[in-house]
């Protein structure tokens, strides 16, 4: 079974799938045919194109933050807090912060974390909710209702309360371990979203008649259930990005997420809200960078919902 | 019964006649909330190398169950394979592994299904369904299998077969997706295929053409092909045998053409004489009085009793055999039985 699933794999158009898209889906190149024409009509989607280009930019932002700038803000000489809170100009574009550090470099690098929560938050999420949804959509029976009731315990926590709750009782966190604790409490939504999504697809008509042409369990499921079923997957997926960037921020806004010496933007927002009357541009900048990532993942996401959708052709 | 059979040398078909498919004594019943429901009880047909059987019946008659209780793909449960044995070539496919049975499935006996669109997989193209069983069943490279693919398109004669290998089935028309399925079935060249209504979906006139083609490749291959249908014209032209099912039981089974001109059994009257006809025109056409029984609440005795205009008290105490029928003078007229107790009247009177 494995070995004809790789040779589906090897389509070659499968290289170009763009970097972020491949990171949050699990395995989808297996549907070559589907997924080399999602790409050729992305590719025309102007919506995807500025996604793509904005979701680009922050990620090599986020793996090589020194391209864009040379201060480092983890160089203790670089702040003088005789630029406290100096407005926007052109050597600064930013500004200062109230410590006199550049915000500019704060933001770029800033950026790291951000991106690491949501990508690697998105994937666990994804891949651990996918599979059990699958799982339970096609066993269905007492796998179902075991998976479905543990499910609901931990869709009843609110996804801010309980992070807060479990990232004070851990203490000092850092962006895996913010990371980690969403994906405790993000899984479920996308459990249930697999799980129905395969139950309206495994009694369709092909599911039926790839068994009577002899496919066997693995293949059905894998092939015809999965790539049917994943596509609401994806979008969520890709839209709740934004959402764990989001939350990762509201954490340590409120001093339990990343904690510095560590830069983020959740962070930096918090440190510059109590001065928002007399020094606004401390906190526009990371502010404007967050709603822009968490925009340009939402923007993807439904690009690749449409893409996705053969019947919307 | 046979277990080695000998091929044509010739092609590597078998030879016309040759035994494929038996059922025997088949019972299959749903447990419900409600229930037990015997969708099937007591089935028995059988099926040889290049013959047709017709299984013709209402909605609710067991005959897609019977079908796909063949296939081995029923929903188990709820469904329940209470008793019988379904021989191919002389093998139990009831008593095999599943693993067994999946190498039959597709290879050996293949499946039409009623509703083409949605038994294509929507997010693949036609080329990578049709080459998927290259792929699974005969370990084809992806090139091998889009070339099979496009050869199989056209012997079903689906126009610039090349140029659509790579479009999705809801850019195909009805009939062309019919022909796309049927092309599937036929890939691995079996023994045996079932068409579950092939062309209940289709218009009329793709309907004439696509039991043309499933007629010719079914003689080109010699195979033994099983028509589900409700449609009694389609059944005329191509069946060679018909097997008329009610209640999940066998009432008649009989040559096609004597079937038509003489029914031995009261409700394969009453289908025939509720076709419309031409030089009936103007007048009102005939119906079967009543509903087919709920299968949770079968009638006592014979299950068409109420519905039936000529039934007597024996009909509605005793379950009918199926009978062996005979002329007027009493000589056995092969293939035909009738589960009637009162075919004789039927059939002569």
């Amino acid at each position: 079974m494995s070995d004809t699933i790789t040779k589906g794999a090897e389509a070659p158009s499968g290289d170009n799938t763009p970097k972020v898209s491949t990171e949050k889906k699990q395995k989808p190149e297996r549907v070559a045919s589907l997924w080399s024409d999602a790409l050729r009509d992305l590719r025309r989607n102007p919506i995807f194109i500025i996604g793509a280009a904005l979701v680009s930019f922050l990620i090599i932002l986020a793996v090589v933050p020194g391209w864009f700038t040379d201060g480092s803000p983890f160089d203790n000489n670089a702040c003088d807090l005789a630029d406290s809170l100096k407005r926007p100009s052109a050597e600064h574009w930013f500004g200062f912060d109230v410590q006199g550090c550049d915000i500019y470099t704060r933001t770029v690098w800033g950026a790291r974390n951000s991106i690491i929560v949501g990508v690697l938050t998105t994937s666990m999420v994804t891949l651990v909710g996918a599979l059990l949804g699958l799982l339970a959509g096609w066993k269905g029976g007492i796998v179902d209702s075991i998976l479905s009731r543990f499910t609901e315990i931990f869709f009843s926590i609110p996804l801010l309360l309980g992070g807060m709750l479990i990232m004070s009782m851990l203490g000092k966190g850092n962006a895996w371990t913010v990371s980690v604790v969403m994906t405790v409490l993000g899984w479920p939504q996308i459990f249930r979203i697999m799980r129905a999504s395969v139950l309206a697809n495994k009694n369709n008509d092909y599911v039926m008649a790839a068994r009577a042409l002899g496919a066997g369990a693995g293949r059905i499921t894998f092939r015809h259930i999965l790539p049917n079923a994943i596509a609401p997957v994806i979008v969520v997926s890709a839209i709740s990005l934004g959402v764990y960037i989001g939350a990762e921020a509201a954490l340590s806004y409120l001093g339990i997420g990343v904690q510095p010496p560590e830069i983020s933007w959740g962070l930096m927002i918090s440190d510059a809200s109590v001065r928002f009357l007399d020094a606004p541009h401390v906190l526009l900048f990371p502010s404007a960078v967050l709603s822009v990532t968490v925009l340009a993942f939402i923007m993807l996401g439904d690009a690749v919902r449409d893409a996705l959708d053969p019947k919307l052709r | 019964m046979t277990t080695v059979i000998e091929k044509n040398q010739k092609n590597g078909r078998l030879e016309v006649g040759t035994p494929l498919l038996e059922v025997k004594d088949l019972h299959v019943e749903f447990h419900t909330r409600d229930g037990v429901a015997k969708a099937v009880n007591g089935v028995n047909y059988s099926v040889a190398a290049g013959e047709t059987l017709a299984v013709l019946g209402e909605s609710g008659s067991g005959k897609s169950v019977t079908a796909q209780t063949i296939m081995g793909i029923l929903d188990m449960p709820p469904g329940k394979i209470s008793q019988g044995q379904i021989l191919f070539r002389g093998q139990d496919m009831l008593a095999m592994s599943e693993e067994d049975r999946r190498q039959i499935r597709g290879q050996k006996i293949a499946m039409i299904f009623q509703d083409a669109l949605s038994s294509l997989n929507p997010v693949m193209t036609v080329g990578a369904q049709l080459g998927e069983m290259f792929r699974v069943h005969r370990g084809s490279s992806k090139k091998e299998a889009r070339e099979k693919a496009i050869e199989l398109m056209e012997r079903v004669r689906i126009p610039a077969a090349r140029q659509r290998v790579g479009d999705y089935p809801h850019q195909f028309s009805g009939g062309m997706r019919q022909r796309i399925m049927i092309a599937m079935a036929l890939s691995m060249e079996p023994d045996l295929i079932i068409a579950d209504e092939p062309t209940t979906a289709l218009d009329v006139t793709v309907q004439a053409q696509v039991m043309d083609l499933l007629a010719e490749l079914q003689a080109e291959y010699n195979m033994g092909l099983i028509l589900i249908t409700h449609d009694l014209g389609v059944v005329a032209d191509v069946a060679d045998k018909i097997a008329v099912m009610y209640a999940g039981r066998i009432v008649e089974t009989a040559p096609v053409h004597e079937l038509y001109a003489n029914p031995a059994h009261p409700y394969t009257k009453g289908l025939l004489r509720s076709i419309p006809r031409l030089d009936q025109k103007g007048q009102e056409l005939y119906a079967i009085k009543g509903l087919p029984p709920n299968l949770l609440k079968v009638p006592a005795g014979c299950a068409f009793n109420p519905r039936c205009d000529v039934a007597t008290d024996l009909c509605r105490t005793e379950i009918p055999k199926l009978h062996q029928v005979s002329d007027k003078d009493g000589k056995e007229l092969t293939g035909r039985r009738s589960a009637c107790h009162l075919w004789k009247e039927t059939l002569h009177g």
